[in-house]
């Protein structure tokens, strides 16, 4: 039994843990009214975290449940930096829509605190309670307008469904552990290795079903349209990337740490999740009229994509996964800022319709817009093209996969209707009336998504490939 | 004598890029009620942006050692993984280079009245047109290529689609989706290439020795890619529905320029990195030309809109290429080369021809005009000259590109030769028929009256294509000087690679 806790490790997590209940605090006593200091202090508390998590020392803590290697760190900064900019977002949109809560921020700050468990997590428990951390405070943040009908309705169905799969991956994990006689997963690892059974691969499956419903692959994907249009925007902004980024690492975790000798196994699963869930987030959002829902299958099928990368299974997987979930969360943030940032005689612009003509409108809007949906539908050089470059490379890179790839880019194609048509109505359509003067955070952070996406992210790459290679290595894969 | 500019690819590939920018920063900068100034502001930026870069290729053309097959004026710097910044002309790209430097200021000019609506985006969308276009010819990188290549998509669409016909969505949508499902292929293979070879290097690679198993997807994949840009029958019905609602120097860019990076492509990518699967499909790919020639010529015939029958013209004379390409000897690959270049100001030239009237009646019907010569004779003379090049009248340059492909192709395939031979007649009878109606005759429409002739700026335009065609027509090894040794070594490796 290692006595030492290792608490130097969880440093950041410690800092989000005991800075989020001390606000807490200090919120209750401020009320409401304090949710701008609120909001301040939680993303002092990110910025402080990320800086910890990206210098902080590599080893296990808590007898192995609490893994930081290079994954795990290179997964956090992002995913706190991405933390600090929708809270920037939630406080102005809570303003304007006169729903000021100081509960926002910390929500956001008690899931982000999950997602950190979950890149980090070493066995079943950890993987366990960093889900539902981040899940249950997810819930109450999708169902944060409660005298909106939408969106309690995408609260309660957000829960319903994540219960349910949360009782799926328990059921896995149990039949895990009671195969391999271990929670954790290097144990696990050896224990497969050894033995193969039936019951251990049906437990794995489960455990997959359970994870693939966090990242809204299909055809676990039903409840992602409709919590997407239903939830408050700030809220979406931050479903759609930080979780999904957490989740997927902690994917590629469990199945080339805990299962890396059974792949032959786990990869069939990955590969028809994947293929279905670009398919389905093709076709999907070939008729969507709300943009949001367009976006729900955008990510739908980004995940199908991301999800090739793990099927890869290889380190180059891994770093191809870590570089795409870093471009793809970029592209999304921005394009839900540019959504908040647009509204029309105060109603927010929804529609795909209510873009029309905006080319006559707004040229920088239309500019943004166009890079972002650009960058989504992976054209070159923008940020998204690079994602799909490392995703199609690592999956052509292993034998027998090219079939699965090639599907990938015929579906890239499918979708770049729906991107088009964004386009499309931008800058051929007649213009309809002017628009409300955007909210300046929501503005300057879609344009600094968008510049993001081009041209910094082509010249970030030379730093970032090399980051996110060093740190895909400490998986220890060939 | 020779300048020594440093960097000069990056320069002649990033300058229009800068005018771009320019353009955008001066607009920013102006009050919103003044939009004849930025107008005219936009327009003259371009105009000496562009022809700044066609004094830089002037600079290139006269620096480029002839005697070389090395790469010139190299760039290379580290990106990330395997990738690099890596620029670098020879003797073929170099020309397709001063090609596209040579168009550009003419479709500037071009559009200097005829775009109403939307200027300042118009001449951005251009400008970055041209960067992403001599990009193409510059990237030595294999994904470096990718970007150029498929970057050129977004600023053609938004030029079809904004500044277009009434048809124009349809027709950019159908542009864009057809090239990209074609060039994600090309992707794919790339991917896998770089993978196996472990380098991104287009030269490397070319030396590269790839799985005769692997070489026949490959070569299909980039294959799909470039036929569906060339674009070849069958894939080339996007062609005619993207030029007739592009504006008129969209139209000069998709023909004069787009088209060619088919043909490079096959000649840097299909033939050299694949041998044996270029050797493999060269009877496909020689049958699917000689239906491009004959078929296509055929359908030009029947057109009733000036603009499809050269489009479709465009489509029958791209088939020349690459029969000439596939034939993997001298005399085909040169003919194949000349014939793009010269191409490109013919059928550019003659896009421009269609401009003038369609500027002055806004109508491109056959059966609309007649007698044209009677009322436009300066006209009348410039579409006959480029009428007559078309069809590869001697003395023009689109001769020698016809006879050089027929060559080659002759000892490659004698039935295909022959067969394509009779292309030269089909497109006299289209390019003639169309002549005919357009220019002779009584002038039967009333609405033609007091058409005008050739103002100053489109002679302007005008002049250097007529002196081109000729001038190439007349002394050919001017383009031979150049292509000579790069086409030597490529077919040398090439024969040396098939054992032939």
């Amino acid at each position: 039994m290692d006595l030492n806790l290792g608490l130097n490790l969880a440093l950041p997590e410690l800092i989000i843990a005991v800075g989020a209940l001390v606000i807490l605090v200090f919120g209750a006593f401020r009320g409401d009214k304090g949710m701008t200091s609120v909001s301040a202090l939680c993303g002092v508390v990110l910025i402080a975290a990320a800086y910890f998590a990206a210098f902080v020392e590599h080893g296990t803590a808590f007898s192995g449940s609490f893994v930081i290697d290079g994954v795990a760190a290179f997964a956090k900064v992002f995913i706190y930096i991405s933390a600090v900019f929708v809270i920037v977002l939630g406080q102005g949109y809570f303003d304007r829509v006169g729903n000021r809560r100081f509960e926002f921020p910390i929500l956001i700050l008690l899931a982000t605190l999950g997602m950190s468990m979950m890149v980090s997590a070493g066995d079943l428990i950890a993987l366990y309670i960093g889900i539902e951390l981040q899940s249950l405070a997810l819930y109450v943040l999708a169902a944060f307008r409660r005298d909106d009908p939408k969106g309690s309705e995408a609260g309660l169905k957000y829960f319903v469904l994540g219960a349910l799969s949360s009782g799926l991956l328990l059921y896995g994990a149990s039949l895990v552990y009671g195969f391999t006689g271990s929670m954790n997963f290097n144990d696990i690892a050896v224990a497969a290795a050894a033995n193969q059974q039936t019951g251990l691969i049906f437990g794995l499956v489960f455990l997959i079903c359970g994870l693939a419903f966090k990242i809204s692959a299909a055809p676990f994907h039903m409840w992602t349209p409709d919590v997407y249009e239903g939830a408050p925007t700030p809220v979406v902004a931050f479903a759609a990337g930080a979780p999904k980024f957490a989740a997927l690492v902690l994917i590629a975790r469990v199945l080339m740490g805990g299962f890396e000798d059974s792949i032959e196994q786990w990869r069939q699963v990955i590969l028809a999740i994947s293929v279905m869930s670009f398919i389905v987030g093709g076709l999907g959002g070939l008729m969507q009229k709300n943009i949001k829902r367009l976006m729900a299958y955008s990510s739908i099928a980004n995940m199908g994509y991301a999800l090739l990368a793990i099927a890869a299974g290889t380190e180059y997987g891994v770093q191809a996964l870590l570089l795409f979930s870093v471009l793809y969360m970029v592209d999304t943030l921005g394009m839900f800022a540019v959504q908040m940032a647009l509204s029309r005689k105060g109603q927010p612009v929804e529609n795909v319709a209510d873009l029309t003509g905006m080319s006559k409108i707004s040229m920088p809007t239309t500019i943004v817009i166009t890079i972002l949906m650009l960058s989504l539908l992976g054209m070159p050089p923008l940020g998204g093209f690079w994602g799909k470059y490392y995703i199609f490379g690592s999956a052509l890179a292993v034998e027998g996969l090219w079939p699965f790839a090639a599907l990938g880019l015929a579906a890239s194609v499918l979708s770049a209707f729906y991107y088009l048509r964004i386009l499309k109505v931008m800058w051929f359509d007649a213009p309809t009336d002017e628009l409300d003067k955007a909210p300046a955070e929501a503005k300057w952070i879609a344009y600094g998504a968008a510049a993001f996406a081009f041209p910094i992210a082509m010249l970030a790459l030379h730093w970032l490939d090399p980051l996110a290679q060093m740190a895909a290595s400490s998986f220890g894969l060939k | 004598m020779s300048l020594v500019i440093p960097n000069l690819l990056s320069v002649i590939t990033f300058l229009p890029l800068a005018g771009a920018l320019v353009i955008l920063v001066l607009r920013a900068m102006s009050r919103k009620d003044d939009e004849a100034a930025i107008d005219t502001n936009a327009k003259w930026i371009s105009l000496w942006t562009t022809l700044a870069t066609l004094a830089l290729s002037v600079v290139m053309l006269v620096g480029f050692d002839r005697t070389t097959t090395e790469y010139q004026f190299v760039e290379k710097i580290h990106w990330f993984g395997p990738l690099s910044y890596h620029l670098g002309i020879d003797g073929i790209s170099i020309l397709f280079v001063a090609l596209t430097a040579f168009l550009m200021p003419l479709c500037i000019l071009a559009s200097w009245t005829s775009i109403k609506t939307r200027l300042v985006e118009y001449m951005i969308a251009f400008l970055i047109l041209e960067t992403l276009v001599i990009g193409v010819f510059t990237a030595l990188d294999l994904f470096l290529f990718y970007v150029f290549f498929e970057g050129g998509l977004v600023p053609m669409f938004l030029i079809i689609g904004i500044w277009g016909g009434k048809n124009r969505i349809y027709a950019a949508y159908k542009f864009f989706l057809y090239t990209l499902l074609g060039s994600v292929l090309m992707l794919a293979a790339m991917l896998y290439m770089v993978n196996v070879a472990g380098t991104s290097s287009i030269p490397e690679l070319s030396k590269f020795a790839f799985a005769e198993n692997a070489q026949p997807w490959l070569w299909f994949a980039f294959f799909a890619s470039f036929a569906v840009k060339m674009p070849m029958w069958p894939v080339h019905t996007w062609l005619p529905d993207a030029h007739v609602e592009a504006p008129t120097a969209g139209s000069v860019m998709l023909a004069g320029i787009l088209l060619k990076l088919g043909g490079y492509g096959f000649i840097r990518f299909n033939l050299p990195m694949f041998p044996q699967a270029s050797e493999m499909f060269t009877p496909f790919v020689l049958a699917l030309s000689v239906i491009a020639i004959v078929y296509t010529s055929l359908v030009a015939w029947r057109q009733t809109d000036i603009k499809k029958l050269i489009a479709y013209s465009s489509v029958a004379h791209m088939g020349f290429v690459t029969m000439g390409i596939f034939a993997g000897n001298q005399a085909g690959i040169q003919g194949a080369v000349y014939q793009m270049i010269s191409h490109g100001i013919i059928s550019g030239a003659l896009f421009l021809c269609v401009g003038v009237v369609y500027d002055r009646m806004h109508t491109r019907e056959i059966s609309f005009y007649g007698g044209l010569t009677n009322l436009m004779p300066h006209y009348a003379f410039v579409f006959l000259l480029f009428t007559m090049a078309n069809v590869g009248l001697p003395g023009t340059s689109g001769f020698v590109g016809e006879i050089l492909t027929m060559t080659g192709a002759y000892q490659a395939s004698t039935w295909t030769a022959l067969i394509a031979a009779s292309g030269v007649i089909w497109s006299a009878v289209y390019a003639l028929n169309l002549f005919k109606n357009v220019m002779y005759g009584p002038v039967t429409n009333p609405k033609l009256d007091g058409i005008k002739d050739l103002n100053a700026r489109e002679t302007l335009i005008f002049v250097p294509l007529v002196a081109g065609t000729l001038l190439l027509g007349i002394y050919p090894a001017f383009i031979f000087d150049f292509t000579t040794v790069s086409v030597d070594a490529l077919v040398g490796v090439y024969q040396a690679a098939i054992g032939g």
